[in-house]
């Protein structure tokens, strides 16, 4: 792992008219590395993915890419970087084909013409490396199932040979097996020296594949762990808040009902 | 985020790894695979998984194209006549020029109702710049097609750049360019083309040298299996899979029989129709656009899903422009070949029937209402059904109310046939 990481954000805020979203956020990923980002509904877990991706501009703070200060304003900026972004809905085409797919927008061309064998020879290659298995790469996306499109989708943001792929709760709504094949394909891209940002509410997957475990609570970070050495109580406990759970918070307004 | 998911996570871990090496042991041979086998005994297997699946393609619309010949033949043996045939195959090129343009919206997953009107207000441009004004007819055509590109593509913006909805945009467009049409006609309502002009040539030109439409279907029957065999050795040379030689043999084979049939029916009569050869020429290229070139696939991620194609950097506004452009510029296509069949634009053009059958060869053919599922040979095999039974209906001497009547059962029997095969290919894992 390299000392210098790949995306690192410096006292990040952001801000939509009144609420504050996020506030003073710190965050580093390193080659090699899966950071899982985690955090309740509401932390401000995809409001950060999208300052990332260009989507929402940042406010205040600064974004460092290998090092050097960097602006993200656009979703192409955030691209020309080399950071791919896998979104919770997958942004691929039922009609098309999955060689269509994870070529759209950036079709190889022989002489004007779209150069189907090569992309299909490319599609294949692409997917034999990341041990992604689908019936044929011919068929429409309509067919697979949820996993297998998963697999597609972030197929398709590696293309363009990413430093940083972030993954927007990836098994979110999938079986068990399809589950484990996403699982096994975070592996490889971490094998391949990707870095990787995983939004997910499982802590089974996120103690299954991840290094890091960066905790987000309301816009705040609330902890960094080492999944290795840390518990999965404690990772909970930095995401409900330490002192504050279900039972606390009923606990208090019983109280504050009874002393008024 | 829920605590209970927590507990699972001893049990998973294992499970993980589990599937990991079951995965290892199917990467030989996953029985999931669609693995075809090799040769014509793979080609059958595939088009009966096909057919099990719901995949029908053209087949139920060749099928009623047969039942509709073999019923008006078994009526009246004057309808497989060579005479009847190619007058039917150049009447039936100007609905079918406007429905080319229809294919290219509902691929969109729009639709575009402007289209009959749209073709009345360029014949009618037409027939006036070329009568009225004197201008060379070349120049009227060029006019007349720019002026509905650009109609099509004034829809377009309202639709892409302003948001309305299309059907509210072009039912605008439909009642304006009729109001447009009858303004520019003027009083007189009716200008008379000059039936030896380039306008007028267009139906009534024929290729009258048996060796053109020999020679045509010839050269297409080449270029077909040159292209197909060239594509199959490229496709071999990079180590995917291929279309085994016997297939390709046996399409150019099917083809050949069709194109030398067609050009031996043409030869009976009067040779082969240049509205034909200008018809085939524009499908062979829209296909060509659609399925072969980056413009082509942006028009169907559009039809698949909007957002996708927004994120995937395609420039959604342009190309939903430019496909009404297109809508537009074969409407007024289709218009001018409807003015040279009656030699004249009068103030019934682009009324009446049109727009539906232009919409309704279009779905006939196999276009989905819903996007993204098309072709633009649908059009062909549409508006063949649609202009079949009116002429076979004639030779019956059926009245008007009765023929409507039949198209409309025809729709809705198509219609039907498609949401049955959709829920077929739905159970089948394929929609």
């Amino acid at each position: 792992m390299s000392a210098t990481p790949v995306l690192a954000l410096r006292g990040v805020s952001k801000r939509f008219g009144a609420v504050q979203a996020l506030t003073d956020v710190e965050l580093e990923v390193h080659a090699g590395e899966v950071v899982a980002l985690v955090g309740d509904n509401g932390a401000g877990k995809s409001t950060l993915v999208k300052t990332i991706a260009g989507v929402h501009p940042i406010d205040e703070g600064a974004i460092e890419w290998e090092g050097k200060p960097v602006q993200i304003n656009k979703p192409n900026d955030a691209q020309n970087l080399g950071i791919a972004t896998v979104y919770q809905d997958l942004a691929l085409c039922d009609n098309i084909d999955v060689v269509g797919n994870l070529f759209l927008g950036r079709e190889i061309k022989r002489r004007g013409i779209l150069d189907e064998v090569e992309m299909e020879r490319r599609a294949r290659e692409l997917l034999t490396t990341l041990s992604i298995r689908i019936p044929s790469v011919r068929i429409p996306i309509a067919s697979l199932s949820g996993g297998q499109r998963q697999t597609v989708a972030i197929a398709r943001s590696m293309l363009g040979e990413p430093q940083l792929v972030i993954l927007d709760e990836p098994t979110a709504a999938l079986g068990v097996e399809q589950t484990a094949q996403v699982l096994d394909l975070i592996e490889r891209l971490r094998e391949r020296g990707h870095a990787v940002i995983l939004i997910s509410h499982n802590m089974a997957d996120v103690k299954a594949v991840a290094d890091k475990v960066a905790v987000l609570r309301l816009g705040r970070n609330n902890g960094v762990f080492e999944v290795k050495t840390t518990s999965q109580e404690e990772i909970i406990s930095a995401i409900t808040g330490a002192t504050e759970n279900a039972v606390t918070r009923r606990a208090a307004r019983t109280n504050g009902e009874v002393s008024k | 985020m829920s605590i209970d998911k927590t507990s699972e996570t001893p049990k998973d871990a294992p499970a993980v790894a589990n599937s990991e090496a079951a995965a290892a042991a199917v990467t030989a041979v996953d029985p999931r695979l669609l693995v075809r086998e090799q040769g014509l005994a793979g080609y059958v297997g595939e088009f009966k998984r096909k057919m099990r699946a719901g995949e029908l393609g053209s087949l139920p619309v060749i099928v009623g194209l047969i039942a509709i010949c073999v019923i008006f033949q078994s009526l009246n043996s004057a309808f497989l006549s060579a005479q009847n045939l190619s007058n039917i195959t150049i009447t039936m090129v100007g609905t079918g020029m406007i429905s080319v343009g229809i294919v290219f919206v509902l691929l969109l997953g729009e639709i575009d109702l402007s289209v009959g009107s749209v073709s009345g207000a360029a014949s009618a441009l037409a027939a006036v710049s070329a009568v009225n004004q004197g201008w060379p007819e070349w120049a009227a055509v060029l006019v007349a097609v720019a002026a509905g590109a650009v109609i099509g593509a004034a829809h377009g913006f309202f639709f892409a750049v302003l948001g309305a909805p299309a059907f509210a945009v072009t039912l605008a467009g439909l009642l304006f360019w009729l109001g447009f049409m009858l303004q520019v006609l003027g009083a007189n309502g009716t200008i008379n083309l000059n039936s030896d002009g380039l306008i007028g040539q267009l139906t009534t030109y024929f290729f009258s040298d048996v060796a053109a439409a020999y020679g045509l279907a010839a050269v297409v029957v080449a270029v077909f299996f040159a292209t197909s065999f060239l594509g199959s050795r490229r496709r071999e040379a990079a180590g995917i899979p291929s279309r085994p030689l016997s297939e390709t043999a046996l399409r150019t084979a099917l083809l050949a029989v069709v194109a030398f049939a067609a050009a031996y029916m043409y030869n009976q009569y009067k040779g082969l129709p240049l509205a034909t050869v200008i018809f085939l020429a524009f499908l062979v290229f829209t296909d060509f656009v659609l399925r072969r070139t980056a413009y082509g696939r942006k028009v169907f991620a559009l039809g698949g899903n909007v957002e996708a194609s927004r994120r995937a950097g395609i420039n959604v506004t342009a190309i939903r422009i430019s496909v009404f452009a297109i809508s537009g510029f074969f409407a007024a296509v289709g218009g001018l070949f409807l003015a040279s069949k009656i030699a004249s634009a009068n103030q019934s053009a682009g009324t009446g029937d049109l727009l539906m059958n232009a919409i309704a060869a279009a779905v006939i053919g196999g276009t989905s209402l819903f996007g993204g599922r098309g072709r633009t040979w649908n059009a062909l095999l549409g508006v063949m059904v649609i202009v079949s039974i009116q002429y076979g209906l004639q030779l019956e001497s059926i009245a008007e109310p009765v023929k409507y009547m039949i198209t409309a059962g025809v729709l809705l029997t198509t219609v039907v046939i498609d949401s049955i095969t959709r829920k077929t290919q739905k159970t089948a894992g394929r929609a």
